[in-house]
């Protein structure tokens, strides 16, 4: 691949960066270099700490995405389709779109209690609002005459859904993904950081009352680290089996 | 038997289609003419059973199959597939024996990206046959194309009437199209727009 060598050198000028930002610094405890982070960062994972908080903090982050996007992805259809709905819901939309993060993540800790299901429930609400209204655009601009075809030769509902509907759908839902992981990750953390005991929110947490800049990046590190590899090994790939034909 | 009996058609306050009655015995092609603009798409809808917001009764056969003004296909699914999904009970084989009737013999495995309009075109007509349809709806099939393309699109077009043998409504503004195909003509006119003799 020809792209291959921009990622790797455009990453190591991130690093650059960093180093230099460092050097000029010249004070470990505000700004270690990259290589200090090393050691620490083994003792991390050999005492089996950094893989038990990351472990909590993805299946957080799993649980949120496939709740955020199940939802959402049915919402934003339904809006899509039906006028009638969308009415109704759009205003419902517009104040959860607005909510803070923050005070979702607050009443739901407050109604629900300081447990797994409120953190999962915060998060969800946080996503959905952003899930269905990409799929709401997606949906809006299906095309009406692929439409009529699939009414006229009566196609059944789950044929069209999965040949006609869904590949059109495929870039709004490969956006929302995208962005969803992400945005999904840091509430996640903040979710932790206020009232979880484990996942690497709180380990932020904790190293930022003892001043550690070192174990808060290597923690924060890990978590991009993983999604890295999900984008490169999971996204990318579905990407590009999805778009096959357009460059075919 | 296909009838068609619209008492009215309505966007809105604007009375498009006023009082249309017709009838197409199996094996019939009946050519609908107009000026662009005059509702045959409208009609044509009704027809198919895509706007169902009328007033009046349409009787039509079970297989219906249309060619739309554009190609319309699914861009991500091969050609073969293009055939194959849309007619659930149509066979590999008998799919590939459709594309080399259409002159597309080995393309099956292109997407329509890859083929010419020309080739595009000839897959919806592929399409529209594979499902054995006992009612073919044409909506200005061979506008918007070169008079070359044209020609091969209507000669190969009437050979498939003429091997299919299905009822078949034309709706076009173009004469000569209809007096190739059609074996009856009746021309739309007027607003609200109805059926008549030749203006």
């Amino acid at each position: 691949m020809e792209r291959f060598p921009v990622t790797a050198v455009s990453l190591l000028g991130l690093l650059g960066l960093w180093i230099a930002a460092a050097a000029l610094t010249s004070d470990p405890s505000i700004l270690p270099q990259p290589w200090s982070l090393v050691g620490p960062a083994w003792t991390e994972i050999a005492s089996g700490k950094l893989p038990y908080h990351l472990g909590h903090t993805l299946v957080r982050v799993a649980w949120a995405f496939a709740l955020a996007m199940g939802i959402g992805t049915v919402l934003g259809f339904v809006m899509g389709r039906c006028e009638t709905v969308n009415r109704w819901l759009d205003p419902w939309l517009v104040v959860f779109l607005n909510l803070p993060a923050l005070v979702l993540i607050v009443l739901c800790y407050l109604w629900i209690g300081l447990n797994e299901t409120a953190a999962i429930v915060a998060v969800t609400l946080n996503k959905v609002p952003n899930v269905t209204t990409v799929i709401r655009e997606g949906v809006r601009s299906f095309s009406g005459d692929l439409d009529a075809m699939a009414t006229v030769f009566r196609m059944p509902f789950r044929r069209r859904l999965r040949h006609v509907l869904l590949p059109q759908l495929a870039p709004y839902m490969s956006a929302a993904a995208r962005s969803g992981v992400a945005v999904i990750w840091k509430i996640v953390l903040v979710v932790e950081f206020l009232g979880r005991s484990n996942g690497i929110g709180f380990q932020i947490h904790l190293y930022f009352q003892l001043f550690d800049v070192a174990r808060v990046l290597i923690y924060a590190l890990s978590f991009v680290a993983v999604m890295l590899a999900v984008e490169w090994l999971v996204l990318q790939p579905w990407e590009r089996q999805a778009r096959r034909w357009r460059t075919a | 038997m296909t009838e068609v009996e619209v008492i009215s058609k309505r966007f809105g306050a604007t009375e498009v289609l006023g009082q249309i009655s017709f009838r197409i015995a199996p094996g019939e092609t009946l050519a609908i003419l107009g000026p662009s603009g005059i509702g045959k798409s409208t009609l044509l809808k009704i027809v198919a059973g895509l706007d169902r917001r009328f007033e009046g009764r349409v009787a039509r056969p079970e297989r219906l199959a249309m060619v739309f003004q554009e190609p319309t296909l699914l861009p991500w699914r091969s050609t073969l597939q293009n055939l194959t999904l849309v007619h659930a009970d149509l066979s590999r084989g008998a799919a590939e024996d459709m594309l080399a009737q259409v002159g597309l013999a080995g393309k099956g495995g292109f997407y329509p990206g890859q083929l010419s309009l020309g080739q595009q075109r000839r897959l919806a007509l592929a399409r529209a046959f594979a499902g054995r349809p006992q009612l073919l709806v044409l909506d200005e099939p061979f506008v918007s194309l070169d008079a070359e393309l044209a020609e091969t699109m209507l000669s190969l077009t009437e050979s498939l009437i003429a091997r299919a043998r299905p009822a078949t409504l034309l709706v076009t503004h173009a004469r000569a199209e209809a007096e190739r195909l059609a074996d009856r003509m009746l021309w739309l006119g007027g607003s609200p727009a109805r059926l008549g003799p030749e203006p």
